[in-house]
């Protein structure tokens, strides 16, 4: 019993964390306290993580799983939470009554993520990810009101409008599968839904249960709130969004698109339909886009679809590689996001064009963008590069050339919006009384480990793809190749 | 893997040249004074120049076999491994590029007054990423190595280039990045055939006809873009006019080589059924960039422009070498493209000279100016009737054995390629009678003064070049001439299919 409570101790300690940051919400704006609190829970979740990264148990009656996988995981999303309570600072742009509460939602949400990546049961899975969804409804509308920057409440129903109607399309899909396969254990489902695997009923209930991992991950066209929640949500909140729960949906994908290997071929075509149209869409949108963030959140779309372009082919490979690849969007992201909410002068949004001069204002945070959007843009020594290198050759090994070809063709196109942010932040010049920003200790440090991390995935990926494609061994224990 | 020898040393000598640059600019990082910092680059770069040496004296010229190799794991999961290897034809690309990078540093000692820290990183950055590209024998190292230039190089021409110098950036950027992208898929699509990304692993496998063709589609784009070929070539003038001296040189000297360089690794031994199929295009794409390059300098007033555009001209005697498929072709074409390196990038120097003392490159303002910089003159002099391919000089061997080359493959080839040598003498004569002594209405340049001591000592090694390879060329042309046989039987002999062709 002890030992299966440890294997359980990432999630407690940021249940336990949650409770006590509920707690001080009680008090009368004891942010500051708030922060720190937040930021004690999610160095020990890191802590705890790395403690039970060898663990290997089954929990709640098969409900929940310890694994190489999960453990792996929420050291990932553990270490995602660290980097973006970093960045969040002292939200300048969340009325000062409810900062307090801020941080106990973002609490509450990545420890729905580090359960979701765990569960392998339809229940709780969807209790999880519900539990990291709705603490993000809040978080969006806790923006400040002020003059000319009042979409925070539409942004929010938008979110919560998509994120309900995907859920109900999950739902549905899931009852198609229970009623298939008579569980709702994943693990038996697999097995269960081999027989039947090429009917309608099963590829349809299976589509539909994707749907709400598409709405998480953004793609198309689950992709409509993206852009204004983006837009709508303060620039730490967007931070957040646009980070860990990717990585917890392409967690999940991975493990009900494993459902459908070995080779599906109505499944990889409509994966493969999925992802043109997201990366086509998000590229040829964000090319217009003057607000970074709106910027970020298209581009965000297109590299949905990159990941999704892993899961066409199938295999441990393919998964390992959208794995790899969204870990490595997470933290190319996060880099451009500190830009985002240091430039920010009083946590308003940032056009493309406020961005000019950079270099003079603050050295630091111009090669932060600078690592960040290159790497987005997928140039070596950089992961974005890594990343796309694993996902194509996983991609083409299994002959989708067509895909590879329209990916590429993407990158190119991307290239050039990446390249307009890059051109005012490091070509121009700064207006005219510009005053060079100030960083404080935290931020510096979070510039530098974010650069550090993505030159290092990007130069030496080896440890890390290994580390994933290891912990993915239960696919194909769970899915033989025929 | 039996093309890469044994051959090694104790130490590991190319790992050191490519690193030692990074290293540089990790120290550079520290220093604080602008003048520490020259110097501190200046010694780095030259250290590498002589240590770069060693590979010259100990290159066995009598093998094709990579020498100098080095192979370690490195991101097995992808089977991506770290190995490097010379042969011949590198060989000479490491020594042109450890040459040239001293010489920028001095070229910009007056030139970049603002930022020096991040001129001297990028440039040391990009010295790293050429000797990469030129050692690298994984072809994800390569492009590493390839795409790794991009960032530095875009930064040069951004930062601190000329008027339209973002304009000239961004073109670049995107055009040799969207050339670079199809080299990835093909890449992957070898990696998939041959089951590793190893260069010498690739070469003559027995590819399908159809495949070859796709994958050389796919790297004659981006290496015709890096070259650049007609009609890929309009971001060149742009970039090269924006850029700062020593942004021009590197690129005129070391990332033009990269194109031919990247058909003669990558396109005529892994694919020679392709090679053979595509080749007449190549070639008459080859001439039409010779006489447009030439009849596009002749036609331009401002300096650097007019250097850049018989870049492209140059540049076609090349791929006219590498693709007439013959050994006088092919050495001639790797001498062009040393050659091209030595003394364009002279030209730029001479070009930057004049502009830090007129601010202006135009022809018109720079007339005259003989009179008052006799020594300037006379390396002017020298190096422009290099560029034109004076007999003596190092440019005459090159165009020589291509026109060589050419004429045993077609007669009419070379009676189209001849009237660029002329056009070449035409556009070069203008500019040494204009600047030498211009006409009765010259500008005032009573104030100029010549020649300082460190100008001097920045192009006289490349004087020397011109007139070591142009009056004794063979070293030369032995230290490749095992390669571009060896080549020769790779692209000939690789593919019974191939063997047919004429």
């Amino acid at each position: 019993m002890i030992s299966s409570f440890i294997a359980f101790l990432p999630e407690l300690v940021l249940l336990l964390g949650a409770f006590v940051l509920f707690v001080i919400t009680l008090g009368e704006s004891r942010w500051v306290l708030a922060r720190t609190t937040a930021l004690v829970v999610a160095l020990a979740a890191v802590a705890a993580s790395l403690a039970t990264l060898g663990q290997h148990t089954v929990l709640f009656s098969g409900a929940y799983r310890v694994d190489a996988f999960s453990q792996l995981l929420k050291l990932i999303l553990s270490s995602g939470f660290v980097g973006v309570l970093l960045l969040s600072g002292a939200l300048p742009d969340i009325r000062d009554r409810i900062k307090a509460e801020y941080f106990l939602f973002l609490a509450l949400s990545v420890s729905g993520l580090l359960m979701l990546v765990s569960c392998v049961d339809a229940i709780t899975l969807v209790i999880a990810l519900e539990l990291s969804s709705f603490p993000l409804y809040l978080l969006v509308p806790m923006r400040r009101e002020r003059e000319g920057q009042r979409s925070q409440m539409e942004s929010a129903i938008k979110y919560i409008m998509f994120g309900v109607a995907a859920n109900g399309l999950m739902l549905f899909g899931l009852s198609y599968l229970f009623g298939l396969t008579g569980t709702t254990s994943l693990p038996l489902m697999v097995e269960r839904l081999q027989p039947v695997i090429s009917t309608p009923l099963a590829l349809a209930g299976l589509a539909l249960t994707f749907c709400g991992f598409y709405y998480k991950l953004a793609v198309f066209p689950f992709h409509f709130w993206t852009p204004d929640v983006y837009q709508g949500a303060s620039n730490e909140t967007a931070g957040y969004i646009a980070t860990l729960p990717k990585i917890g949906a392409v967690a999940v994908l991975v493990r009900f698109v494993s459902l459908a290997s070995p080779a599906n071929d109505t499944i990889a075509l409509l994966l493969a339909g999925l992802a043109i149209a997201s990366m086509v869409y998000g590229n040829l949108i964000a090319l217009v886009q003057t607000d970074f963030k709106r910027l970020l959140g298209f581009s965000g779309i297109a590299h949905a679809g990159y990941a999704i372009v892993g899961f066409v082919a199938l295999g441990t490979a393919g998964f390992a590689a959208s794995l790899y690849y969204i870990t490595g969007y997470m933290l190319m992201v996060l880099a451009c996001f500190v830009v985002i909410s240091r430039v920010s002068r009083d946590g308003t949004n940032v056009a493309i064009s406020e961005l000019a001069g950079l270099h003079r204002r603050s050295p630091l945070l111009a090669a932060t963008l600078l690592v960040g959007v290159f790497g987005l843009a997928g140039l070596p020594p950089f992961v974005g590069f890594m990343g796309k290198l694993s996902i194509l050759t996983a991609a083409l090994s299994t002959g989708h050339l067509a895909l590879v070809i329209i990916t590429m063709i993407n990158a190119a196109v991307a290239v050039y919006y990446y390249l307009r942010v890059i051109r005012e932040a490091v070509f121009g010049d700064a207006a005219a009384g510009q005053v060079p920003i100030v960083l404080d200790r935290s931020t510096q440090v979070l510039c530098l480990l974010l650069i550090a991390a993505i030159v290092a995935l990007g130069v030496a990926p080896g440890p890390v793809l290994d580390a994933i494609s290891n912990s993915l061994a239960w696919v194909t224990t769970a899915a033989p190749r025929v | 893997m039996t093309t890469l020898s044994s051959f090694t040393t104790g130490l590991p000598l190319l790992s050191v040249l490519i690193f030692s640059p990074l290293v540089a600019a990790a120290g550079a990082a520290l220093i604080r004074s602008e003048r520490a910092l020259r110097w501190w680059t200046l010694v780095w770069t030259t250290a590498i120049a002589l240590l770069s040496l060693p590979l010259w004296w100990r290159f066995n010229a009598d093998t094709a076999d990579f020498q100098f190799t080095e192979h370690t794991a490195w991101i097995p999961w992808l089977k991506i491994d770290y190995s490097l290897g010379l042969d011949g034809i590198s060989l000479l690309l490491v020594l042109l590029t450890t040459l040239i990078t001293p010489l920028c540093v001095l070229a910009s000692w007056r030139y970049i007054t603002s930022r020096v820290k991040e001129f001297l990183i990028c440039l040391l950055v990009m010295e790293t990423a050429m000797i990469g590209v030129f050692s690298a024998l994984d072809a994800i190292l390569f492009f590493m190595f390839w795409e790794a230039m991009l960032i530095p190089m875009a930064l040069l021409i951004g930062v601190w280039g000329g008027p339209r110098k973002i304009y000239a950036a961004i073109k670049f950027f995107i055009y040799t990045m969207a050339g670079s992208i199809f080299l990835l898929v093909a890449l992957i699509a070898l990696r998939l055939q041959t089951g590793s990304f190893s260069i010498p692993g690739m070469m003559g496998q027995p590819y399908g006809a159809t495949f070859q063709l796709w994958v050389f589609a796919a790297f004659f784009i981006s290496f015709a873009i890096k070259v650049p070929m007609f009609p890929f070539h309009t971001w060149l003038p742009a970039a090269h006019v924006e850029a700062p001296t020593a942004g021009s040189v590197v690129l005129a000297s070391v990332l033009l080589k990269m194109g031919t360089y990247g058909f003669l690794r990558f396109c005529l031994p892994i694919t020679p059924h392709a090679t053979h199929v595509f080749a007449p295009a190549i070639l008459a794409l080859s001439v039409v960039a010779i006489l447009y390059g030439g009849l596009t300098a002749l036609a331009q007033s401002d300096l650097k422009k007019l250097v850049a555009y018989s870049s492209v001209s140059h540049m076609g005697f090349a791929t006219l070498g590498i693709f007439v498929l013959n050994i006088n072709g092919l050495e001639g074409a790797t001498m062009v493209m040393i050659n091209h390196g030595v003394t364009t990038g002279a030209l730029f120097i001479c070009v930057g000279i004049i502009y830090e003392r007129l601010h202006s490159r135009e022809l018109a303002a720079a007339a005259g100016i003989g009179r008052f910089m006799p020594v300037f003159m006379a390396f002017f002099g020298v190096f422009c009737l290099s560029s034109l391919g004076f007999p003596g000089t190092n440019s005459f061997i090159g165009e020589f054995l291509v026109l060589a080359g050419g004429f045993a493959h077609s007669k009419l080839l070379v009676a189209c390629a001849v009237p660029g040598v002329v056009i070449a003498a035409a556009y070069m004569f203008r500019v040494l009678q204009r600047v030498a002594w211009g006409g009765t209405a010259n500008p005032a340049h009573h104030e100029l003064h010549d020649l300082e001591f460190r100008e001097i000592v920045t192009l006289l090694p490349l004087l020397v070049f011109v007139f070591w390879i142009g009056l004794h060329p063979q070293p030369f042309v032995h230290a490749m001439h095992a390669t571009v046989v060896h080549l020769l039987g790779q692209v000939g002999h690789a593919l019974p299919a191939a063997a047919a062709l004429p």
